[in-house]
């Protein structure tokens, strides 16, 4: 990647130059804790004052710290600030806050206008010494639907306000010309404001506490200590990749199912492989970008971490991640693609691909290392939204992410409807009911939904939603087309599902929906069932413990029929019939094929096409059509 | 004479010490814990402590006991089977609980889920439905109660808890499930989600509530038992136990409640410290309680302990107040060690325990601990005095060097500090999240130092927090027991309402108050507290419209007759700016209000320690010692605690043994020991506390 110059000009009063201190390994630790220390206080700071349930119950939100040149010390998603500092053409001086939510100004640091960036300079002496930023997803950012990204947009200005990098307090100073022009366009006005204090403040938090830090070890010393903590990490992963990664290329490809706009599915192809010490992400063969909403604008840098952080985890999860290990990362990705289109294109239903590129990770570090290998499931954060007038005359608006099957890990199950993002949590059923015209008729999980395996998928969860109110919903959701793949003979999981029983269960008026919609009218008695994914499993089903099988089968997590594809037989109540199950998983033992495949993706692409609308009740997507590049973008540049 | 027992049982010891009520006069006993029946160690304990004291145990006018029965059922996954009874819809309740997966991005593939405290096969489902203003919106279908019996009966839950949605705000279908429950299944404890949490958020009550019944069986037992030795050897006696949230209730309240007690333990050591440090003169406090495990902390304002609406054991974290007590898993005991591909000196979270303890204690432990790296420092002496063991300085030397001296390339002094100081940031951590993450100013409070270990660290955690003086108790290693003997017993009664200011009034709140007054009033009655003993405070939670989180204000049930509610408006935007650096323009609503009542403290006095002069030569054992600091040797005296007078000096570097316990003092330090014996720690030349204007809190 070509690498664009610094715009910002970054202005210190204090001219003087840090100097490089010898950071022994135990004060670098002292550090690098309180710096994490910092960032868990960010979290607690939002949560505990953003208005938004999307933010704060269910923490759509995410700090970070960085050292001075914008490399993230600490945080979840790596450092996007090179990317500001790339393309703001101006000043940053001491007492600046900037705010932008235009994933095209920044390199991607947020991929969609619904997230809203704090990024703060941080200044000790009149030095700069590091940065804080945080973005969060506000419930709505104006545009042409309530919640702000519709499926159906082809261009960015269809999904509300889309503010460049810009001072929001210029030294200090409040803009409120700004701030207000921009509450403006929303349709919730109090929550963003409350939830961008909330951020702000959660930024000012880190602030305060790197100042101490200052104050406590000396500024030269915090400095350079950043700096050793990028260098650890750097030869950490560095010798985790010359362990882990082959030279070989490897490469795997996913789908995204469609675009809302009755195309699909889109492919996302990604290959990898190690030349001396650096490992290449060659993205092509990925699609062209699509005509509607659900292209990805990747922040290459986020690209990495996301990388990294899953290699870790997999491998090694005793290491602390930062940015340092960035240069030993190679990622190409070609222009006018799903993962980086060019402007105008909209970019708000980039959940989907982002969910897939976690699947895609997962397969390519697993492959060549099956004992490390988790399967399929990472679908996307599914969105459900529901708004509308009430009877009392007032605004209501909800924005909720759903959860689905964890997929089973290498050495455990998966767990049945969590959460697959850091830190998410659902919105109490009870809150809902309380603060919304809902009420929630089920909140469990589907039996058989996980694909079975030695290590069973989650289930998918299942939420029913009793409309209360006249009003209109909005569905964000993939993988009721493709399945979640299993691995190493566990099987796929189970597709997502919608379905709304109109007027309530007993009516017999059964509606499937699309997985990505929005303007769905509801009538106060609708029941929409809101169905995700199950997790893929991993290993033979048919080496699952009996008892094990039976005692799920007991605690409704898989039913007596779904037993049979671990081969077991046994009752309702979970009691084994040994001699039926010896049997039938000797049987099934000589069906399974010789050599068992790294992956299983259920029947092929034209098979799943084919049937389509028999099992899931919706049309098969028409192929994409792909348009050339954008006049727009051209004159843009 | 009449006498008050405080006893506390932990892991290890259990701790008794025996009050004389009229002069104040204290005898300290420890005996060895007895985890497979704690009564048994408790009656030792008494047999001894009475046999010391020379008295007989029928002397005994009360008992206040801390148990960690409630916590260790928990930890150790051994509570009774819990059958849970909840709405058609959330069977799965617990098993999905809020979908939250710890760990951060990709933390899903490596995080251990634990399994849920009520088995799904012991869970089922009653048709009925509550709406979420307390309307019935389907009628309790009792046949399906019946039905979730049979289940429940054929799977011989040894406890139940009814939890259905909305309770909270409407108890009734659940009153009625109990009785049908405790006709199906005679004998076992029903406890009902809407009376253990009256509060919203159906996972959380769910949960607390299966807690209570998860412990009960255990909890109900031991109590029982102890109840009856008790009785066979005190004769009329009053028995007390201390719940999480430092209060005390009878040991009938408590056995319907023990979900309650869960951090009994903790809350003793933060009575403990509470009472001393107000005999030495202090309110504000840093509390610092290192043990082999584990080290608790927390922040004491102006004499008051925080309260935090919620209490985490293990990975359960309930719905129920508890002293806002914070738990690293930081310990003598923990391990110091260095992952290859870092290369950075890690201490903790493994722990040696007690077996096999620590490489010095040479019993078989070959892995340096953070107790052998004081042994290599020279913190802790090679004899303890009063102590039955030596202490292998050669051991831990070994220890240290192949662990983290040699990898890391640095001498077994230099590794050793390394641990100190890794072990002392994480407590650091902890210490910052009850105080300054609270929005308070450690220097502004006294850090008080004790447990087995904490009597080691807190001179450096001191330094690390800016908290002066430094105070460490007499018999750093029985305070909780302190903390039992002298707390007061404490009710309270809370109930959720949730209302924006423009929908309700003052007097409506004042009304709902005195209610919850009168409730919470009723159960120290019943505990033999004349109302005229009662002190009450009130609390209101309240958060601004479309937040989730309220912050508890207090208030007075008086000022509701007029401007309640806008004062307590004012008190909060006061307490948000606080904490979050900013208030809004946007309503108020009340989320809980809250009445406490408690009934008068034992009037427990500390014991004068004898007077004598600055200087503390006549308590040295030893002159020739040496310790480490800064890469360097120093020398540095030893002292006998049991020798020390108010008054005496000593300058550091110091090494202070007792029976219990071993205190450092650093070089740039000096303690000075106050009237009832504190040792009291401060930078040599130190001038003085910071104070502030107004309350100790933090100004942004």
């Amino acid at each position: 990647m070509a690498k664009s110059k610094t715009k910002a000009q970054i202005i210190q009063a204090n001219k003087k130059p840090f100097k490089k201190v010898k950071i022994d390994a135990i004060t670098l630790d002292i550090i690098e804790s309180a710096i994490r220390n910092a960032r868990f206080e960010m979290d607690a700071t939002v949560f505990r004052t953003a208005m938004s349930p999307g933010i704060r119950e269910q923490h759509d939100a995410f700090p970070l710290i960085a050292d001075r040149n914008g490399k993230m010390v600490v945080g979840q998603f790596g450092s996007f600030i090179s990317g500001f500092l790339n393309n703001y053409d101006g000043t940053v001086e001491e007492g600046d806050v900037f705010f932008t939510n235009d994933p095209y100004k920044v390199e991607g640091a947020v991929s969609h206008a619904n997230d809203w960036l704090i990024i703060l300079p941080i200044y000790y002496d009149h030095r700069l010494v590091g940065w804080s930023c945080h973005f969060g997803h506000m419930t709505d950012n104006g545009g042409k639907v309530p919640g702000s990204m519709p499926t159906d947009a082809t261009t960015i200005f269809e999904e509300g306000l889309v503010t460049p990098p810009t001072k929001l307090y210029k030294k200090g100073v409040l803009q409120e010309t700004l701030l207000e022009l921009m509450l403006n366009q929303v349709r919730l006005p109090q929550w963003n404001r409350s939830d961008l204090n909330a951020i702000l403040a959660a930024c000012r938090v880190a602030e305060k506490r790197v100042k101490e830090m200052c104050d406590r070890f000396g500024d030269d010393v915090y400095v350079s200590a950043t700096q050793a903590a990028l260098d650890r990490n750097l030869r950490a992963v560095g010798g985790l990749i010359m362990q882990a990664i082959g030279e070989e290329p490897v490469f795997f490809e996913d789908y995204i199912d469609d675009d809302g706009r009755g195309y699909g599915p889109y492919k996302i192809k990604c290959t990898m492989w190690r030349e001396g010490k650096k490992v290449i992400l060659d993205w092509e063969g990925t699609d062209p970008q699509a005509i509607g909403s659900i292209n990805f604008y990747l922040n290459e840098n986020m690209l990495k971490m996301f990388w990294g952080v899953y290699m870790i985890m997999v491998f090694d999860p005793e290491i602390l991640f930062n940015d340092g290990f960035y240069d030993l990362i190679d990622v190409r990705i070609p222009q006018g693609t799903l993962l980086k289109p060019n402007f105008p294109a909209a970019l708000s239903c980039r959940t989907h691909a982002l969910g897939r590129i976690f699947d895609t990770f997962a397969a390519l570090l697993g492959q060549k290392n099956p004992e490390f290998l988790a399967a399929a499931g990472f679908s996307s954060s599914p969105h459900f939204m529901y708004s509308g007038t009430d009877s009392r005359g007032e605004w209501y608006q909800l924005y909720q992410i759903g959860f689905g099957g964890i997929p089973a890990r290498p050495h455990d199950d998966g767990p049945d409807g969590h959460s697959m993002w850091p830190s998410f949590t659902n919105v109490p059923q009870e809150y809902l009911e309380a603060y919304f015209p809902l009420r929630i008729e089920k909140h469990e999980t589907v039996a058989d939904t996980g694909g079975a395996g030695f290590f069973r998928g989650g289930n998918a969860l299942r939420v029913d939603y009793c409309f209360l109110e006249d009003g209109e919903i909005s569905i964000h959701d993939d993988r009721w087309l493709t399945y979640p793949w299993g691995v190493t003979g566990g099987e796929p999981g189970e597709r997502s599902s919608k379905v709304m029983f109109r007027g309530g269960y007993d009516t017999g008026v059964v509606e499937h929906h699309q997985s990505k919609c929005d303007n769905i009218k509801v009538k106060s008695g609708d029941i929409l069932a809101f169905i995700t994914w199950g997790g893929g499993g991993v290993g033979n089903p048919l080496e699952r413990p009996a008892e094990k099988v039976a005692l799920e089968v007991q605690r409704g997590l898989v039913t007596a029929e779904g037993a049979k594809r671990y081969g077991v037989v046994c009752s309702n109540a979970g009691k084994v019939n040994e001699a039926a199950t010896k049997k039938l998983r000797k049987e099934m033992q000589a069906n399974r094929p010789k050599e068992t495949p790294v992956f299983d993706k259920g029947p092929d692409l034209t098979t799943i096409l084919a049937n389509a609308e028999k099992e899931t009740h919706l049309v098969a997507p028409r192929p994409p059509v792909f348009q050339a590049s954008s006049k727009l973008a051209q004159a843009a540049e | 004479m009449s006498y008050v027992l405080g006893c506390d049982v932990g892991g290890t010891f259990t701790d008794l010490l025996l009050i004389n009520e009229k002069t104040g006069e204290t005898y300290r006993a420890k005996t060895p814990s007895t985890p497979a029946d704690q009564s048994i160690g408790v009656m030792k304990g008494i047999k001894r402590i009475c046999s010391d004291a020379g008295i007989k145990p029928t002397e005994v006018n009360e008992l206040m006991h801390g148990t960690t029965v409630a916590t260790n059922a928990i930890l150790e996954g051994k509570g009774a089977k819990v059958g849970l009874i909840v709405t058609d819809g959330y069977r799965q309740v617990l098993q999905i609980g809020r979908s939250f997966v710890p760990g951060g991005l990709a933390g899903w593939i490596i995080w251990p889920k634990p399994e849920p405290l009520a088995s799904l096969e012991n869970t089922v489902e009653v048709n009925e439905r509550i709406g979420a203003r307390g309307d019935v919106v389907r009628k309790l279908d009792k046949d399906s109660v019946v039905e979730a019996c049979k289940v429940l009966k054929k799977q011989k839950v040894k406890a139940v808890t009814v939890s259905l949605m909305n309770a909270f705000a409407n108890g009734a279908h659940e009153k009625k499930i109990r009785t049908i429950v405790e006709k199906e299944l005679p004998g076992i404890p029903v406890s009902l989600s809407h009376e253990v949490l009256p509060e919203m958020y159906e996972y959380e009550r769910a949960l607390t509530a299966v807690a209570n019944s998860y412990v009960r069986p255990t909890v109900g037992k031991y109590l029982v038992n102890l109840e009856r030795a008790l009785k066979k050897k005190t004769g009329d006696c009053k028995y007390k136990v201390l719940r999480s949230d430092g209060g005390l209730m009878s040991f009938d309240n408590a056995s319907d409640r023990p979900v309650s007690l869960m951090m009994s333990g903790p809350a003793g050591g933060v009575a403990g410290a509470l009472w001393i440090a107000k005999q030495s003169g202090f309110k504000n406090l840093l509390t610092f309680d290192m043990g082999g495990t584990s080290t608790d902390v927390a922040l004491i304002e102006n004499g008051d302990p925080q309260l935090r609406r919620e209490t985490r054991v293990g990975d359960v974290t309930v719905r129920m107040s508890s002293l806002d007590v914070r738990t690293v898993g930081a310990g003598g005991g923990s391990i110091g060690r260095v992952p290859e591909l870092t290369g950075a000196l890690r201490v903790g979270p493994e722990s040696a325990g007690a077996d096999p303890g620590p490489a010095c204690y040479g019993q078989g432990g070959t892995e340096p601990t953070v107790t052998d790296a004081n042994v290599a420092l020279g913190h802790l002496p090679p004899s303890l005095i009063g102590g039955e063991m030596k202490l292998d300085v050669k051991a831990s030397r070994a220890a240290i060097k192949k662990a983290v001296a040699d990898p890391l390339k640095i001498s077994v002094e230099a590794a050793a500090e390394g641990i100190v100081k890794i072990v002392n940031e994480n407590m650091f951590g902890a210490l910052r999240l009850v105080s300054i993450e609270q929005g308070y100013d450690p220097r502004e409070f006294a850090l008080i130092g004790f447990g087995g270990a904490g009597p080691l660290h807190a001179n450096a955690l001191g330094k690390l927090t800016g908290s002066w003086p430094v105070i460490i108790p007499p018999g750093p290693g029985v305070l909780c027991a302190y903390g039992d003997a002298t707390t007061r017993v404490r009710n309270e009664s809370s109930q959720t309402v949730v209302r924006r200011f423009s929908e309700t009034s003052s007097k409506e709140v004042g009304k709902i108050l005195q209610g919850l007054t009168k409730t919470a009033a009723q159960s120290l009655v019943k505990e033999g507290i004349p109302k005229k003993e009662h002190k009450v405070v009130w609390e209101i939670d309240i958060r601004y419209t479309g937040q989730g989180f309220a912050l508890t204000v207090p208030c007075k049930v008086q000022d509701f007759d007029k401007n309640g509610l806008e004062k307590a408006a004012k008190a909060f935007d006061t307490s948000h700016t606080r904490m979050f650096t900013f208030a809004l323009d946007a309503e108020h609503e009340v989320v809980n209000l809250r009445a406490i009542v408690m009934g008068d403290a034992p009037n427990v006095k500390a014991v004068k320690a004898g007077k004598g002069g600055p200087s503390a030569a006549s308590a040295v054992i030893d002159d020739k010692h040496t310790v480490w600091a800064d890469g360097k040797k120093h020398k540095a005296k030893i002292y006998d605690r049991a020798k020390l007078k108010a008054g005496n000096k000593i300058p550091g570097p110091a090494v202070i043994t007792e029976f219990d316990s071993t205190t450092v003092i650093l070089a740039d330090c000096q303690g000075v020991v106050d009237k009832v014996g504190c040792i009291l720690i401060t930078p040599k030349g130190w001038k003085g506390a910071k104070k502030s204007a107004s309350k100790s809190k933090a100004k942004k």
